[in-house]
């Protein structure tokens, strides 16, 4: 069984968001993690190793530093890395994203491709089911629970007010949601052995099937219009009081606003 | 693509269980705003098995055409049928804007329609308008009119950012759910129904439900809410949030909370504000023992009042609260209860 | 030559940081106020394979450098002083013995447990009338058919009962050397539960308190011929290079603690306000500050070199007694003036750096006090 999960650099928002010019992010001027909900991914597929034996490739998209991502994802126990990194693939939206991604899987063989749900830094959830539309086969989205019978696997996807518990012929795509599990940390040898391993670096030479016209900002349907900090409402009111004269203040405005 | 030829307002008007979803109003209220901008209709796409009869709810909140697709496929939401509903809409009737609810189903069907049939799809928008893009002329670019501004938060909150799909069509946007108004309901207004059916044929893509479970809650949505008193880590431990359930009560609203909360199991995940659960824009709302993390802000700062209890004068709550009280909330929100109790049974 | 890390050193850095601050930062205060041996987090380690660090693969470790051990060591203390100290007992004092001295069969049978973490290793050379004087040790072994019987106790045992397999002194014989008669000692591993093995009492401590420090007593305790380690009287010569790794080990415990106080105290400052400003704008703050960093730095730098000396040189004594003198009294010093700067609050068990001073003084003394690594390190420049 092979499972390729698809996982993401993303610039952890703890640190500040910076801008280029152009309105896309500065993505090398910030600090980066695994994106938490690939990490979910990439955890759900090693315990299909542990358990079938499966072969778990990562696969990204990035800039050439984003290698570091899928040393970490082999650090935890992935058997091979393929970055794809190429200047004609920057700037993608979701649609040239998941365009560049399944011009990538067709070169791989693969039973089970998982995504995360979404990324920290978009927040858009959608290039795995993208993805899974290029690629013509079944997606099943926010996965909270995932097994293998036979030739499908079983999946309880999350909704609102109840789960579906969802079979799909493989090979298909599914997207985890960072509760699925508890990801597991590296293990120092993994680390070692990570650093040494070779990674597969492609460029857009080596997407199968693909448009140049589907690539990079250029082929990104969606365009920044404007890009800036959020601005917040400014504080109001601050107290220090003692509990009794709190619970007057509180009050008080409440009637104040014709709360109460 | 002649994007003249593509023309008019679609909503997607979400049902369960035949019921419909308060984001289709949502979307068609928005959608009414947009629609009248451009000069053109808004059409909702009601999509389920026996769901004709749900029509004329879209028209008495304003929908002025309604089209039905109607197929046993179609009972429970499955991504497969419901794209091909959706995409073979768009390709039939060709809209020129089509929104979306982001919400599980809309956030799980909105990509693969969009990239069926070769469109941008914005995620999860909190503001949505009519005007030119580039926003301002640009030498040596056509500045292109009335196209759809779709605005959204991204980073966890910590940005926002105006997108515009300028050369293709429809404009795709899913909205974030709370965040529209609806409009007034016209109780007794009739549907301007179409039915359309594409056909459905299970393919290799249909996936199969073995089962569908549904959780029991019998909490009110908090997204419904016109009080909510949340809690947040320093509440210590489950059994203190009877405290703020007193609290609620006294004042008829609902109890909701901070990821944190989730996370350490206290409370269940629909009772959850914020950037990865739900926004909320109640009359007031109370963070009690919330430190206000920047993508809680981004689930409840549209609140009209925000009362702030918290010990740590440096949380960043205090920042967006109108009124913000620094002190020991064991102490301070019993006391609160009670001389609430009194005022309101003095008015009584 | 170039001070920058090696991308695996940093990596590893990170993880063990990530897992210190998620796992082991949490249950710290706890550990140190109920004494409790923080078992679940030993099983953790050994899951994520922090028992085997510079054990070779083929010995189910995890075929790192001593540098790698070095940080996770830093990192775990820099947050919890005992978790700090059973990694260090466990890998330096019974691990590595073993490694180096072992027979394949040893390795297969305690080292393969012991790097997979599945077993816990301990070290027993200190008795009452012999600490860092080996040749005051009176427990022995003698050779009755194909087992050794033991007799004599062990004190101030790190990981002591928590053990699964213990590397015990014993003297064996006498021989003469330069005409004096000297006892020869020998190395053994004991597995607990080998009959005539049992625990004493448990130690009740200042510092490191989490850590299981207890008597092990050998009543006639048999155990087998075939786990003698190394050579008969190989054993002081085992013992010694033992220390000098189990040195660096507990340097980098040292240097955890006094950068986590460090770290702390830095916070703090800001955070603090007196005067109407944060005591981290007063001159005084900034320059203690300031010398702490320096021998924090400092420290660091001297630890790694031993860790690169016991990585890449057949001896590295003199490296290791540098590294520990200057990280144990760095530690002492850093936490002393963290509290200081904390003030009334620093005396307090609600602030980390209370604890942080406490687990600090244990550094100075065990694995050989600084007075003995003064010794070693003027031995070697007066030789």
């Amino acid at each position: 069984m092979k499972v390729v999960v698809c996982i993401k650099q993303v610039p952890d928002t703890k640190g500040g968001v910076k801008f280029n010019p152009d309105g896309t992010l500065d993505r090398a001027a910030m600090m980066t993690i695994m994106n938490p909900d690939d990490k979910a991914g990439l955890e759900a597929a090693l315990r299909l190793k542990d358990q079938y034996g499966a072969e778990v490739t990562v696969l990204t998209m990035g800039l050439p530093k984003a290698e570091d991502v899928l040393r970490e994802a082999m650090a935890m126990g992935a058997d091979k890395g393929v970055l794809v990194t190429d200047r004609v693939l920057g700037g993608a939206d979701t649609w040239a994203t998941s365009q560049t991604l399944a011009g990538a899987l067709r070169n791989m063989e693969y039973d089970l491709i998982i995504t995360g749900r979404q990324a920290i830094d978009g927040d858009t959830a959608q290039v795995g089911p993208q993805i899974s539309e290029h690629l013509d086969i079944p997606v099943i989205s926010y996965a909270q629970n995932l097994k293998i019978e036979g030739d499908s696997v079983i999946v309880e996807r999350q909704f609102d007010d109840r789960y579906h518990v969802l079979k799909a012929k493989m090979p298909c795509l599914i997207t985890a949601l960072a509760e699925l599990n508890e990801p597991r940390y590296m293990t120092p040898g993994g680390i070692f052995d990570a650093c040494k391993a070779e990674i597969t670096v492609w460029g857009r030479a080596d997407l199968k099937d693909v448009e140049d016209s589907n690539l990079g900002l250029k082929g990104s349907p969606t365009q920044i219009a404007k890009a800036s900090d959020k601005v917040r409402k400014g504080a109001g009111e601050k107290v220090n009081l003692d509990p009794a004269e709190s619970v007057d203040y509180i009050v008080g405005k409440l009637k104040e606003k014709h709360v109460i | 693509m002649n994007l003249e030829e593509y023309k008019g307002v679609y909503v997607f008007a979400q049902q369960v269980d035949n019921c419909v979803n308060n984001i289709a109003f949502e979307l068609i209220g928005k959608g009414k705003d947009l629609a009248e901008a451009l000069g053109t209709e808004v059409t909702a796409v009601l999509v389920g098995s026996n769901v004709r009869d749900l029509a004329d709810q879209l028209a008495e909140y304003g929908a002025d055409k309604v089209i039905v697709v109607d197929d046993p496929e179609l009972k429970e939401y499955r991504t497969e049928p419901y794209a091909h509903a959706l995409a073979s809409v768009i390709r039939k009737y060709k809209p020129e804007i089509f929104l979306v609810g982001a919400t599980a189903i809309g956030r799980d069907l909105g990509p693969r329609v969009s990239a069926r049939i070769h469109t941008g799809l914005t995620a999860d928008c909190t503001q949505l308008e009519i005007g030119d893009f580039p926003l301002a002329p640009v030498p040596g670019k056509e500045q292109k009119h009335n196209q759809l501004l779709m605005t959204r938060p991204a980073f966890g909150g910590n940005t926002i950012a105006t997108i515009a799909c300028p050369d293709f069509r429809p404009q795709m946007a899913t909205v974030r759910p709370g965040v529209m108004q609806k409009r007034e309901r016209k109780p007794g207004v009739k549907a301007n129904v179409e039915e359309f059916n594409p056909g459905f044929t299970p393919d290799h893509k249909y996936v199969e439900i073995m089962d569908v479970v549904k959780a029991v809650t019998n909490t009110v949505d908090i997204m419904d809410a016109k009080i909510l008193v949340s809690g947040g880590r320093g509440m210590g431990g489950p059994e203190n949030f009877k405290m703020l359930e007193d609290l609620a009560e006294v004042l008829g609203g609902q109890v909701s909370c901070s990821r944190a909360v989730v996370d350490a199991g206290w409370k269940p995940k629909d009772l959850q504000v914020g950037q990865t659960g739900k926004t909320v824009r109640p009359n007031v709302y109370f963070a009690i023992g919330i430190s206000g993390a920047i993508q809680h802000l981004a689930g409840m700062e549209e609140s009209d009042i925000i009362v702030a209890i918290n010990k740590d004068e440096t949380a960043p709550i205090f920042d967006v609260a109108d009124y913000g009280v620094v002190g020991d909330l064991n102490k301070i929100v019993p006391a609160l209860t009670e001389k609430l109790r009194a005022e309101l049974a003095k008015k009584d | 030559m170039d001070f920058t890390l090696r991308k695996e050193h940093e990596m590893a850095r990170a993880l063990f940081k990530e897992f210190a601050e998620k796992e082991v930062k949490p249950l710290a205060q706890e550990v140190d106020e109920t004494e409790v041996f923080p078992r679940g987090t030993v099983e953790k380690m050994a899951k994520n394979g922090f028992l085997g660090i510079p054990v070779p693969k083929e010995y189910g470790g995890q075929g790192c450098d001593p540098l790698t051990y070095v940080m996770c060591v830093e990192e775990l203390s820099k947050v919890c002083g005992t978790t700090g100290v059973i990694v260090s007992a466990h890998t330096s004092l019974c691990c590595d013995p073993i490694m180096t001295f072992g027979t394949e069969e040893q390795k297969q049978k305690y080292l393969v447990l012991l790097a997979k973490g599945e077993k816990l290793g301990a070290f027993g050379l200190t008795e009452p009338g012999a600490g860092t004087d080996a040749q005051g040790q009176q427990t022995k072994a003698v050779l009755d058919g194909n087992e050794y019987v033991i007799n004599g106790s062990k004190i101030f045992i790190t990981n002591g009962k928590e053990a699964d397999v213990y590397v015990i002194f014993a003297v064996t014989g006498m021989i003469e050397k330069r005409g004096r008669m000297m006892k020869e000692i020998s190395a053994f591993i004991v597995e607990k539960g080998m009959p005539g093995f049992s625990f004493g009492t448990k130690e009740k401590k200042m510092g490191i308190r989490g850590s299981s420090t207890y008597e092990l007593i050998f009543t006639d305790c048999r155990v087998p011929q075939e786990n003698m380690l190394g050579k008969p009287g190989q054993g002081f010569k085992i013992a010694m290079h033992t220390l000098d790794g189990g040195r660096i080990g507990i340097a980098a415990q040292a240097l955890g603690i006094a950068e986590g106080a460090l770290d702390r105290t830095i916070a703090y400052t800001k955070e603090r306000k007196q005067f109407g400003k944060s005591i981290a704008a007063q001159q005084n703050t900034q320059f203690q500050l300031a010398d702490m960093a320096t021998k924090v730095q400092a420290a660091q730098l001297l630890v790694y070199k031993a860790a690169m000396a016991k990585a890449n040189q057949k001896e590295y004594g003199f490296e290791a007694a540098q590294a520990k003198l200057y990280a144990a009294e760095t530690a002492m010093e850093v936490t002393t003036k963290a509290v200081q700067l904390h003030g009334g609050y620093g005396y307090t068990r609600e602030y980390d750096v209370e604890r942080m001073m406490r687990d600090a003084k244990i550094t100075e003394i065990y694995e050989g006090t600084s007075e003995v690594q003064k010794m070693v390190i003027s031995a070697a420049l007066l030789k």
